[in-house]
């Protein structure tokens, strides 16, 4: 294959991820774009191998196969509540990709002859995949859950910050001016604890914006070794990823009405001291499913609000019988999706799609929010910080400043709760202790199995 | 590694392509909602699992042990990015395309049970 028709291939490959990118942004071409994505990344595969003289294609060739395996074996078996701490690591892992080709294009470079402008984009390259891939390690950690997910800051953290960046511009200096794998190992450990240092302040609820932030980083990483492997693709496909990810992190913050400073130094000015206070033991009011189930039965107008606790539990079909069975009795039944509901933007529609919950009954923030005041019962199913009115009461929270859904309006609240335990921010939701609303305790599903029977027994 | 032909040896034209692909990418995402910002994400992230074009690039022109093994590690890394970013992107918007058969699904079900 000549280098015309290479390039030529490429440039088709590019094109194909713009598509890609294009059609990933509306509903209705959502899959095929992502299909388009992936017929333009196969292409590239192809291309690269019959235009180039590629040696070692035995190894080579079976470390695809292990990768194509490890990835597509997670990505089946992956629960869709897990799903974003899967995105997290296929960044991260892409990112030290990114890095460690960097780190051997360095040891083919002669010292004399490059240019110093390949030896900045080696050193960004090695550096900002390292914070990539140390970045969504500790993300996974927070998401799975493995560590606290509440922000992490210690004494001396500004400084430690500091003087970490300081050593990742001395590194950085040091590689251009003396190109050697020293510097390349040292400016890989530096990468790592910036990217560390740069995820333990951020609260759980916060960590999927810092995913996207993440991505975007692997892409720009991508660009840069796509300049010195003089790959126009990479370059392209690098820098589409980067500009669309950063883009994509402001949206993503804005719809939680953060910016992304705050997300990434706010704890550090010592804001959220909510997040660290104990559980009180102020009294609650607290019912049976038979209580509930009447409540439901005869009321008008009921907004459920699902949320992450129902989607562990597994509750989304028994909850769509349920809702099923109250639309019978002619009760309107919505349900009202936060769009950070879930772990991070648009989760929620994916688990409740899972559910198949019918399209029309999933309604938006601000389709629904006005709707609460005429509700005869807000249902908050295994949610608690997107009904939390600390958001909008209480300055110094972690989540002050997100919009809410104002279940609080409703004329009944009804929380499915497993404990008092709060949410994925970490704070206390004021809303428990107010005298409308009522816990009813237990696993989501557990709960709800019960519910129902109750349910039918009225109806019959 | 090949010197940088005389074509592309302007930095001026790299910048260029770079620079406009900002736009492209900032343009043609402009206007998702917010439904739809975690399969982009995820598929966003898939693209950039393109740096196993790279992977192969180098490691198929390496010249010691260590150099080729670490080359293997970045193939199978970024294979892994790759293929696993496009196959979980597809299975969440398998789930967001299913409402128009929703009819059919349960049915077929019941009787799989």
């Amino acid at each position: 294959m000549s280098q015309a028709w290479a390039q030529l291939g490429y440039l088709a490959a590019a094109v194909c991820f713009i598509v890609a990118l294009k059609g990933l942004s509306s509903p209705r071409h959502a899959r095929r774009g992502n299909l388009i994505g992936a017929a333009g990344a196969l292409l590239a595969c192809v291309i690269v191998f019959l235009s180039t003289d590629i040696q070692h294609l035995l190894p080579i060739l079976a470390a695809i196969a292990a990768g194509t395996a490890i990835g597509a074996l997670g990505a089946y078996r992956v629960q869709m509540t897990q799903m974003p701490q899967l995105v997290a690591l296929f960044n991260g892992v892409g990112g030290g990709a990114a890095a460690i080709v960097a780190i051997i294009e360095l040891t083919k470079l002669r010292p004399d002859a490059t240019p110093v402008f390949d030896l900045i984009a080696t050193a960004f390259t090695i550096l900002v995949g390292s914070v990539s891939f140390a970045g969504s390690v500790v993300t996974f950690l927070k998401l799975q859950e493995l560590m606290t997910t509440r922000p992490v800051v210690f004494a001396g953290y500004p400084i430690l910050y500091g003087l970490a960046l300081l050593a990742a511009l001395a590194g950085g200096i040091g590689l251009v001016v003396s190109p050697s794998l020293i510097f390349a190992v040292l400016l890989a450990i530096i990468g790592a604890g910036l990217g560390v240092l740069l995820v333990l302040p951020v609260g759980g609820a916060d960590v999927p914006i810092v995913i996207s932030l993440l991505n975007a980083f692997t892409g720009l990483t991508v660009a840069a070794s796509g300049y010195l492997l003089e790959n126009i693709l990479l370059l392209v496909a690098g820098t589409l990823v980067g500009s669309a990810g950063t883009l994509l992190t402001r949206l993503m913050a804005h719809a939680m009405g953060r910016s992304l400073i705050n997300i990434l130094f706010g704890t550090l000015k010592g804001g959220s001291t909510l997040g660290t206070t104990t559980l009180s033991d102020r009294p609650v009011k607290s019912a049976s499913p038979a209580d509930v189930a009447i409540l439901l039965a005869y009321a008008q107008r009921v907004i459920i609000v699902p949320g992450y606790g129902l989607a562990v539990a597994q509750a989304q079909h028994n909850l769509r019988q349920l809702v099923d069975l109250l639309q019978e009795r002619g009760v309107q039944v919505d349900y009202a999706i936060h769009p950070v509901a879930g772990r991070m933007p648009g989760h929620m529609n994916v688990l409740l799609a899972e559910a198949q919950v019918p399209y029309e009954q999933l309604k938006e923030m601000d389709e629904i929010d006005p709707e609460f005041k005429q509700a005869d019962v807000a249902l908050v199913v295994g949610a608690n910080d997107v009904v939390n009115p600390a958001a909008e009461t209480t300055p110094g929270a972690p989540i002050y400043g997100m919009p809410i859904l104002h279940a609080n309006q409703a004329r009944q609240v009804v929380f499915m709760k497993r404990s008092m335990r709060p949410g994925f921010a970490g704070i206390e939701n004021e809303l428990l202790y107010e005298p409308t609303t009522t816990l009813l305790f237990g696993d989501a599903k557990d709960t709800m199995s019960k519910l129902l029977a109750e349910l039918k027994a009225l109806t019959v | 590694m090949l010197e940088r032909s005389s074509v592309n040896s302007d930095p001026i034209i790299w910048l260029t392509i770079f620079v406009l692909a900002i736009f492209v990418g900032i343009e043609v995402i402009s206007k998702v909602s917010a439904t739809l910002h975690t399969p982009l994400m995820s598929g966003a992230n898939a693209i950039h699992g393109v740096i196993l074009i790279g992977a192969i690039l180098v490691t198929g022109s390496a010249q010691s042990m260590p150099i080729l093994v670490l080359g293997l590690v970045a193939v199978v890394l970024a294979s892994i990015n790759m293929v696993g970013g496009f196959v979980v992107t597809d299975r969440m918007l398998v789930m967001f395309s299913r409402p128009k058969r929703a009819l059919e699904k349960p049915a077929r079900r019941e009787l799989e049970q």
